[in-house]
């Protein structure tokens, strides 16, 4: 309770921040704009070129297309395999999120709720692995998974993002449900709710914005990331969209057309979920913002 | 715990009846057997990917080991050789250039980005998607949008050519030995900086608004507000930036694996790029964990660096 006040409280003062001062506002507006422009006008570009022709692309290397041409996206959808490489996009980050609740999930109820014995150890280690870079266990790693036969497949792919997303979702998580009062689930018990329905049906409902945050942090990891993926899945059928995609842009250089049609629907679904659920992503990245 | 024992007292012993002592010694042996299995998958995946592999990295960095067969102890041989190793040293002093780009273009912009949004009203939010869209695309169509921008043929070279302006005729970005690395570290920098403006703008609505007024009463300007009451404010997130800065420019992988993979002739290489091929390509593992370690260390005393820098700021 006492939390949500202080949340709300944050956000009120946040609301009633100072204004600029009227002479100054038409400095910021310009740095603003000039910085706004870097930052997206070549991502404008990227969407320009996937619409024309080759033959347009030498003539208007960056402007906007004289049509709307989108064959370049039939074509790239088919020799670029992308029904395959973001099919298994899907299945990466269905797992990778799932599995990340689960583990994640489990162990914050156990560090907020249960009695664990060595709680501050367990936290400690979470920390630990928390500041370990990957390349401290990359290559054992690599040859361990070449050991286990999970080299090259998705699942084996899955288990290292679970591994690399539990520590700080377990962390992030268990403010959430340290935050939710005890009289709750003591009531629900008064009620007669067993242990699974105070879990599934209080602490559940009440905590879902932290796990909400971890699926969305887990899952665009999974969706974008490059170096376990390039590394340890060497099956072109393997491949998740941002890799496969890699390999089709390298295979037809200067096919700008095309190779940026390719880019445009990888990216689609980030911009559509970004622009639904804009706060929650700023929010999420900021909590697990460690990516270079 | 006392609600944990009561919610085990409700399943196994009738309402009202008081446990016996050995009795309540086994529900809380039960309870805590409960709490362990709720941690042990995290552990589990943990231990497996994370917590073993690292232990036998530093055992397997004293070894000579080719990934499959036995690794053979060979002491600090791995150690001499790397100490001499011209290559290691030309990518480590790669990555200490990109953090130096990464202390500079990427904060400043960042800064004056979050500076003038906390100044506005209308137009904040759009400002903010703008800013932030690079950050959240993937790094391979990011390394697409810029190898297209810069292409000497097809890109901006081309258009600044029909206008009469040669400047960048023949200019080979990601292909030039003096350029590639620099341009990489641009692409990334652009790709980067629109998450640091949300993030110091976070922090910058966090500054107490009297602090602000008290300076507007005194008639500070925009740069004395910015250096008296905006830099102390977020100092905290300042050093975090920092943090995550060092550790990123010195585990740097993405970018110069997508645009150049270290090349021409290592113009552009990094540590992390050299690890892996030093691991996955020429199968010398165990030279591998050696330098993997090293970075590690790296990375270490940089960590507690910026943590005594943190604990310092908060004792003032």
């Amino acid at each position: 309770m006492s939390a949500l006040t202080a949340i709300r409280a944050r956000r009120e003062r946040s609301v009633e921040r100072p204004p600029g001062g009227l002479g100054r506002t038409p400095v910021s507006y310009a740095v603003l704009v000039i910085l706004g422009l870097f930052a997206f006008l070549p991502v404008l570009v990227l969407l320009f070129n996937s619409l024309k022709t080759s033959l347009e692309l030498g003539t208007n290397p960056l402007g906007p297309p004289s049509s709307l041409d989108f064959s370049n996206f039939v074509e790239a959808w088919t020799r670029g395999s992308m029904a395959r490489g973001l099919g298994n996009s899907a299945i990466l980050v269905a797992g990778t999120i799932l599995g990340t609740w689960l583990c994640a999930g489990s162990a914050a109820y156990a560090l907020a709720r249960l009695d664990l014995p060595f709680k501050r150890g367990v936290e400690t280690y979470l920390f630990v692995i928390i500041s370990l870079p990957v390349q401290m266990f990359i290559v054992p790693l690599f040859f361990l998974w070449v050991r286990l036969g999970l080299i090259n497949t998705l699942f084996g792919l899955i288990v290292i993002y679970v591994a690399l997303n539990t520590p700080f979702s377990v962390l992030l998580l268990r403010t959430f449900l340290v935050g939710i009062p005890r009289e709750l689930d003591e009531a629900a018990r008064l009620d007669g709710a067993n242990e699974l329905q105070v879990a599934t049906r209080v602490i559940l409902p009440l905590s879902w914005p932290g796990f909400l945050t971890v699926g969305l942090v887990s899952g665009l990891g999974a969706y974008s990331e490059l170096m376990f993926a390039v590394t340890f899945l060497l099956d072109p059928a393997q491949m998740p969209g941002a890799t496969s995609f890699l390999q089709f842009s390298q295979g037809f250089t200067q096919l700008y057309n095309l190779v940026n049609a390719a880019g445009v629907i990888i990216v689609l679904p980030l911009i559509i979920l970004f622009l639904l659920m804009q706060r929650r992503f700023i929010a999420g990245l900021a909590t697990g913002g460690t990516k270079g | 715990m006392t609600q944990l024992l009561a919610s085990a007292s409700v399943e196994s012993v009738a309402p009202g009846a008081v446990p016996t002592p050995p009795r309540r010694g086994r529900l809380r042996r039960r309870g805590r057997l409960i709490a362990i299995a709720f941690v042990l998958p995290a552990l589990a995946v943990n231990l497996l990917v994370i917590g073993g592999p690292t232990v036998s990295s530093i055992i397997y960095s004293f070894t000579d080991w080719n990934g499959i067969t036995v690794p053979e102890f060979v002491g600090l041989d791995n150690w001499v050789r790397l100490l001499g190793d011209d290559t290691f040293w030309n990518a480590l002093g790669h990555n200490f250039i990109y953090l130096l780009i990464f202390l500079t273009a990427p904060m400043a912009m960042g800064l004056v980005g979050a500076f003038m949004l906390s100044r506005i009203r209308r137009g904040a939010a759009l400002f903010r998607v703008l800013f932030f869209i690079p950050y959240l695309l993937v790094s391979v169509i990011n390394a697409q949008i810029w190898r297209n921008l810069l292409d000497p043929e097809l890109g901006i070279a081309s258009v600044l050519r029909g206008m009469g302006i040669h400047w960048l005729d023949d200019v080979y970005f990601f292909a030039d030995k003096d350029l590639a690395l620099y341009s990489v570290a641009f692409v990334d920098n652009w790709h980067f900086w629109g998450f640091l403006v949300v993030l110091f703008l976070a922090a910058m609505q966090g500054i107490d608004a009297s602090q602000y007024e008290a300076a507007r009463i005194d008639g500070a300007n925009a740069w004395q507000e910015f250096r008296h009451v905006v830099l102390p404010g977020i100092r905290p997130t300042l050093t975090f930036a920092l943090t995550i800065i060092a550790i990123g420019a010195l585990l740097v992988y993405d970018y110069p694996f997508i645009l150049t993979a270290g090349g021409p002739a290592g113009s552009s290489d990094v540590a992390s790029l050299l690890v892996n091929r030093t691991a996955f390509v020429s199968r010398e593992a165990g030279y591998a964990s050696t330098m993997a370690l090293a970075l590690s260390l790296l990375g270490g005393v940089f960590l507690i660096f910026f943590n005594i820098l943190r604990r310092r700021e908060e004792e003032n």
